[in-house]
């Protein structure tokens, strides 16, 4: 990710915007101003060296008195306030946004189809599709005929703030909607990139693990939200429902907790309510 | 692998403040609750600095505990992972108060004038 604009350099993300089939490089040509005037431009596609000029000689001089420099910087803080702008994007609008996550195969997008199609005429809902290859995803989502855009981060493991920032650009949600953001699926990674949403939403299906809640807790302690879905399928499966809400509890005292099935559309009134009320 | 993406993080902004000047080390701080593995940190490391003005720079790591603190009685617990439960009060409730932190705390250039 590049520090000076936040932008990922290392990774070929691609912006799909399915209802007109254009494909956009997010990645590409960055102009930067620094605060001496000097203005860069560079590209994302090459390790970067940023060997420009600087006029900061006085200020070097200050500094190399002492050997030891203390920076106490945090590591992901662009991430973290493009995640503020990005906030306050949402905000100004009241549009509702949520960062869904899970593994691969827990039955998020046809939740979120679902959930389109039951809400079609209450909400307007948006969708941003985060996935490593393919506008699949994308494709189901606009069959709803909701506004729809597919990231794809290429080697990427997660979204980042900056991809959805080019997401809602790209969007122009309608003030007083929600954003749905299907995260890649995967557990470890998103847990730790805000995306500037109000909640994370983690989806865990009753074909995995009951005790995915303690096997990834970063994940289930940054959520909000846990819904368990494929509810239908419990009398052919071995997974201990009480378990699985005693481990996520542990984990997340404050979660809020749904079970349901998109198949039967049982336990989806409570997620609907819910969305409604937030 | 999420480490590579934020090396390669690290090293830009180590870069970008070193504004020029020959870095000797850089000491990070990654709490045991952070979701990163400073090995994976370290493998990396040496591999994003080839061909910039970091090659060979020395990385320290500096691993801070995991502690909790419980919302119900204010006991201090240690965490060896990011939950827990209160041994004094037997809560769930606890924030985490140490052990999250992810940040580049100094690093140590070589000195260019008297």
């Amino acid at each position: 990710m590049c520090v000076t604009c936040g932008c990922s350099d290392d990774q070929n993300v691609t912006l799909t915007n399915v209802a007109t089939g254009k494909l956009k490089e997010i990645n590409g040509h960055h102009t930067h101003t620094l605060e001496d005037g000097t203005v860069i431009t560079h590209s994302h596609d090459h390790n970067h060296k940023h060997d420009h000029p600087h006029n900061h000689l006085s200020e070097i001089h200050a500094k190399m008195h002492g050997t030891t420099i203390s920076l106490e910087e945090k590591i992901l803080q662009k991430n973290d306030l493009m995640a503020a702008q990005n906030r306050g994007y949402f905000k100004g609008r009241n549009i509702l946004a949520l960062n869904l996550v899970s593994s691969p195969g827990s039955g998020k997008t046809t939740l979120l189809t679902r959930t389109i199609n039951d809400l079609k005429d209450k909400i307007i809902i948006n969708v941003i599709e985060g996935d490593q290859e393919t506008v699949n995803d994308a494709q189901k989502i606009k069959e709803t005929g909701c506004k729809v855009v597919q990231i794809n981060t290429g080697t990427g493991c997660h979204l980042e703030a900056s991809m959805v920032e080019k997401g809602y650009t790209e969007l122009n949600p309608e003030p007083n909607s929600i954003l749905m953001i299907e995260n890649v699926g995967n557990l470890v990674c998103p847990a730790l990139f805000d995306l500037g949403e109000a909640a994370k939403v983690a989806i865990l299906s009753v074909t995995e693990g009951e005790d995915k809640p303690i096997k990834y807790p970063h994940m289930f302690r940054e959520s909000k939200v846990m819904i368990l879905t494929k509810i239908d399928l419990l009398p052919y499966v071995q997974f201990d429902v009480n378990k699985c809400l005693e481990y996520a509890q542990k984990v997340n005292p404050s979660l809020t907790i749904f079970q349901v099935s998109s198949v039967t559309g049982e336990g989806l009134s409570s997620w609907y309510d819910w969305l409604e009320n937030q | 692998m999420h480490e590579l993406g934020i090396t390669q993080n690290i090293v830009a902004i180590v870069l970008e403040q070193a504004r020029g000047a020959s870095v000797k080390r850089v000491t990070l701080e990654i709490g045991k609750l952070s979701a990163i593995m400073p090995e994976a940190i370290r493998f990396c490391f040496d591999i994003c600095c080839q061909d910039t003005l970091l090659e060979g720079v020395t990385l320290e790591i500096i691993e801070t505990e995991g502690k909790g603190k419980c919302r119900h009685c204010g006991h201090e617990i240690r965490l060896s992972q990011p939950f827990g439960q209160c041994d004094r009060c037997d809560s769930f409730e606890l924030d985490i108060i140490q052990g999250q932190e992810l940040q580049i705390k100094e690093m140590e250039v070589e000195e260019l004038c008297v």
